[in-house]
C-alpha cells in the first residue's frame, strides 16, 4: 500500500472524529426542535458548544487538505461520478463550516446570549436583527437538511467504493489494506 | 489507478446492494424518528403553538399567546441583598437596564383587556458583561397545569367551537375533572377580577429556580414583583375602553417613575420545586433583592420588547433552571412562536405578512 493511495493519517482521524460529531449533531437539532421534554435543555446544551467544536475542527482540516492533498480517485471511475464526488466533499466542507457560523450568526441577530456552558459565552457577529435571524434560522434548518442529505449519499457511495466497485477508495479513509 | 483492469464484480452483488440500501434507509429512518416526522405523536413545540394559534385566531407578526401588550423599559436597581445567595453579577448592589413587556394572555391581540383577569410581566436584564437574565411573570399565584403534556390538552379543550365561537362547556369541565392538580388555580381564578392597572399587580415567576452562590450552594427560589403603587384610588377601568390598560399606564407614567419589588422567595424543605401547580406557604423567607424602576414605555408594534423572545431559560450565572418541566416546554414553545412572528415580519417566503395598521 503506498502513501499515495490512502489520506494521511491526520486527515483519517479528522475525517472519523468529525464524522461522529456531526452525525451526532444532525441528530442532536433535529431532536432538540421537536421536543419540549427535559431532552429539549440537554440537547441545546450539547448542540452549542458541540458545534463551535465542529466549526474550528473543520477549519483545521481545511487547511490541512488544502495542503495535503487527497488521493486520486480511480482512473476507471465515470466523469459524472468524479464530479459527484469532489462537489459532495466540497459541499460538506461548505457546510461543517457555514452551519456553525449561520447558528452563531442566528443567535447573535435574535440578540441571544451565545453561551457555550461552564460560563464560555461567545461575542455577537451579526446586529440584533429579527429579519435577520428568521433567514438565518430558515437557512439552519434547511442546510442541516442538506447535510443531511449529503452525508446519506456519502455513505451510500463510500460503500459502493468499498462494496461494489472495491477499488481501494473506501480504505484510503479507513487505512485498512486495499483490496486485491 | 493500478488494478482497474483486474477486478471483478463482486461475489453476492445484490446482497452487497441491500446492505448498502439498508444502511443509508437505517440512518434516514433514524433521522425521521428523531426529527418527530416518523413519531406523529409526540408533543412537539410546533403542535403547542399551532395550538394556541387555533384558540388566538391568525395574527401574524404578533406572540401567539400574550399577544397583546406594550413596552416599557426602565432599570433594576440592585439592593446587594441577594448578593450572598446568587453571584449573578446583577444582584450585586448598582443598576442593571431592564426591556419589559406588559400583557395580557391569549393569542389575540385586540382582545379586550376586562376578557382575562391575568396580567404579564416580561422583563430582559441587560447584564454589563454581556449576560442576560430574561423572565416571563404572571399575576396568579399558581399555574393551572404542571407539565407540556397538560397545557397542551387544555389548549385543545378550551378551543373555541367554529359556530358558537366558545368552547364547548363540557370539554373543559371534563378536562379540569381529570386533572386534580389545577385545583389551586380553579380556586384563585374563581373570584379574580381583571385589574385596572398593569402597575398594581404582582407578578410572579410561578415556576422555581435555583440560585446558586459564591460558595457553589444552590438555594430553591421564586420570585415576585411586588408593586409600590397602592392598589386602590384609580376608580376602576374606563367604561368602553377595550384598551384601558395601555391608556392607565400612559397616564401614570406621565406622573412619575412606577417601581416594583423584585423579592426572592426561599424554598423550605420539602416545598415543591418541580411543580407551578402548587403554592409555598406564605411565611417562606424573602429576600428583598431590589426594585425594578419602569421610566418609559412604547406601543409594541415598534418598541424594544417586540423582536425579544422572553424565554425564562435565559439565565445569567448565578441562577439555574429547576426541574420544573414547564420551564423547558416554555423555552421550546416560545422559540417556535418566536420564528413564526420574525418569520412573518422578515416577510419570508410562505408566511403571511403582518398588518401595517391595526384596527
Amino acid at each position: 500500500m503506498s502513501h499515495a493511495d490512502t489520506f494521511h493519517p491526520f486527515a483519517r482521524v479528522l475525517h472519523w472524529l468529525m464524522a461522529l460529531a456531526i452525525l451526532s449533531m444532525l441528530f442532536v437539532g433535529a431532536g432538540m426542535v421537536t421536543s419540549v421534554e427535559a431532552r429539549h435543555a440537554w440537547l441545546l446544551a450539547i448542540h452549542k458548544p458541540l458545534g463551535i467544536t465542529i466549526f474550528v475542527l473543520a477549519l483545521i482540516r481545511l487547511g490541512f487538505r488544502l495542503t495535503h492533498p487527497a488521493p486520486p480517485l480511480p482512473a476507471d471511475m465515470p466523469e459524472w461520478q468524479k464530479l459527484a464526488a469532489h462537489a459532495s466533499h466540497w459541499l460538506l466542507y461548505g457546510l461543517m463550516i457555514a452551519m456553525p457560523l449561520i447558528g452563531w450568526g442566528m443567535l447573535s441577530a435574535g440578540n441571544y446570549p451565545v453561551t457555550l456552558g461552564a460560563g464560555l459565552r461567545l461575542p455577537p457577529i451579526l446586529p440584533s436583527d429579527a429579519a435577520l435571524f428568521a433567514w438565518l434560522r430558515e437557512a439552519h434548518r434547511y442546510l442541516a437538511w442538506l447535510f443531511f442529505l449529503t452525508f446519506l449519499a456519502h455513505i451510500g457511495a463510500a460503500l459502493m467504493h468499498g462494496l461494489i466497485r472495491r477499488d481501494g477508495v473506501l480504505q484510503s479513509m479507513t487505512g485498512g489494506r486495499r483490496s486485491a | 489507478m493500478q488494478e482497474p483492469e483486474t477486478r471483478r464484480p463482486p461475489a453476492h452483488a445484490v446482497w452487497r446492494w441491500a446492505l448498502i440500501g439498508l444502511v443509508v434507509a437505517g440512518f434516514a429512518a433514524a433521522f425521521g424518528y428523531v426529527g418527530g416526522w416518523l413519531a406523529p405523536g409526540r408533543l412537539t413545540p410546533k403542535r403547542i403553538i399551532d395550538a394556541l394559534q387555533a384558540n388566538g385566531g391568525e395574527h401574524p407578526g404578533f406572540r401567539r399567546n400574550h399577544a397583546k401588550g406594550i413596552c416599557v423599559a426602565g432599570r433594576f436597581e440592585s439592593s446587594g441583598a441577594l448578593a450572598a445567595y446568587s453571584t449573578a453579577p446583577l444582584f450585586a448592589p448598582g443598576d442593571t437596564p431592564v426591556v419589559g413587556r406588559l400583557a395580557i394572555p391569549g393569542g389575540n391581540p385586540y382582545a379586550a383587556d376586562s376578557s382575562v383577569p391575568i396580567r404579564s410581566f416580561a422583563l430582559r436584564f441587560d447584564l454589563a458583561d454581556g449576560e442576560q437574565w430574561r423572565t416571563g411573570m404572571n399575576a396568579m399565584p399558581v399555574f393551572p397545569v404542571s407539565t407540556a403534556q397538560a397545557f397542551y390538552d387544555l389548549q385543545l379543550a378550551t378551543h373555541p367551537d367554529p359556530a358558537t365561537g366558545k368552547p364547548d362547556p363540557a370539554k373543559p369541565k371534563a378536562f379540569f375533572a381529570a386533572h386534580p392538580e389545577t385545583a389551586a388555580f380553579l380556586a384563585w381564578i374563581k373570584t379574580a377580577k381583571p385589574s385596572a392597572s398593569y402597575v398594581t399587580e404582582t407578578y410572579q415567576s410561578i415556576n422555581a429556580f435555583y440560585l446558586r452562590d459564591a460558595a457553589e450552594q444552590r438555594h430553591a427560589v421564586r420570585w415576585k414583583v411586588v408593586p409600590e403603587q397602592p392598589a386602590s384610588g384609580d376608580g376602576g377601568p374606563a367604561a368602553g375602553d377595550p384598551d384601558y390598560l395601555a391608556a392607565d399606564l400612559a397616564k401614570r407614567l406621565g406622573e412619575g417613575p412606577l417601581r416594583w419589588h423584585l423579592q426572592m422567595v426561599f424554598a423550605a424543605e420539602g416545598d415543591p420545586v418541580d411543580d407551578a401547580t402548587k403554592v409555598w406557604p406564605a411565611d417562606r423567607r424573602t429576600v428583598d433583592a431590589g426594585t425594578i424602576v419602569i421610566d418609559r414605555m412604547q406601543a409594541q408594534d415598534d418598541g424594544p420588547c417586540r423582536d425579544v423572545n422572553y424565554d425564562p431559560t435565559i439565565l445569567p450565572r448565578g441562577i439555574e433552571v429547576s426541574n420544573d418541566p414547564l420551564l423547558v416546554a416554555r423555552s421550546a414553545a416560545y422559540a417556535d412562536s418566536y420564528l413564526r412572528r420574525t418569520s412573518e415580519e422578515g416577510h419570508l417566503p410562505g408566511t403571511a405578512s403582518p398588518k401595517e395598521n391595526h384596527p
